[in-house]
């Protein structure tokens, strides 16, 4: 049984997806809007920690927050997949819960 | 699949009532139903009628009332957060003495039970905001 876990604060303001990468199991996936999709970008503190989740989770970004951070999707770790909001649908379908790391 | 979204984030404060304004459209669009809109702490601000953007920015409070209005979405405001923040429907408003009321269309005041029914009677529940 899988879950989808929504993070939507900076990983260099708050402590949200820090608690989230510890929390998740293997197969879930995670989901990265609003701030937290800076964290997508690749080079950052917290990318290692993201590189280790990948190991045995999916790793999501909403391609328009990114965007709108003026991020562009090369930027990005490799492994990490884009988004767009009929995506993040799929995504809360596949997965059976949510869990929003507010 | 059916789906009940909690908004707790007030319009215009980070993104999260745009977020959840673009998860709910999008989730229509791939013909889901939305069972329940929930509202509570400063999400219930999402529901004023008394409100008034700069010309040239979106009115999340009236794309609530008109996507509820096209879709017939249940549009629902927690009472204890919404009398908190003054957010009354007419008939709460003569019931506490007051002079106004400033309920937008589309949405209802109602109680946590709301949430906690449309979290059994769906099959997806999913959270924006703070």
């Amino acid at each position: 049984m899988s879950m989808l876990h929504i993070v939507n604060k900076s990983p260099f303001e708050r402590n949200a997806m820090d608690s989230c990468l510890k929390h998740a199991r293997e197969g879930d996936a995670i989901l990265m809007i609003e701030d937290a999709a800076v964290g997508a970008v690749d080079g950052s503190t917290i990318a290692g920690d993201i590189k280790a989740a990948l190991a045995d989770k999916t790793v999501y970004v909403l391609g328009g927050d990114l965007a709108a951070r003026g991020m562009s999707e090369d930027r990005i770790i490799d492994g990490i997949k884009v988004v767009d909001y009929a995506g993040f649908v799929d995504l809360t379908v596949e997965n059976e819960k949510t869990q929003s790391w507010v | 699949m059916k789906f009940t979204v909690m908004v707790n984030e007030g319009p215009y404060q980070h993104q999260s009532a745009d977020t959840a304004l673009h998860f709910v459209r999008a989730a229509l669009e791939k013909g889901h139903e939305i069972f329940r809109v929930f509202f509570y702490h400063d999400g219930v601000n999402n529901g004023t009628r008394i409100a008034v953007p700069p010309k040239d920015d979106r009115l999340i409070q009236q794309e609530w009332s008109n996507l509820a209005k096209e879709h017939d979405l249940d549009l629902v405001i927690c009472i204890a957060a919404a009398q908190r923040r003054g957010l009354m429907d007419a008939a709460e408003s003569k019931r506490q003495g007051l002079d106004a009321d400033n309920i937008i269309e589309g949405f209802r005041i109602s109680g946590l039970g709301q949430l906690i029914e449309g979290g059994i009677q769906s099959d997806r529940t999913v959270v924006f905001g703070d």
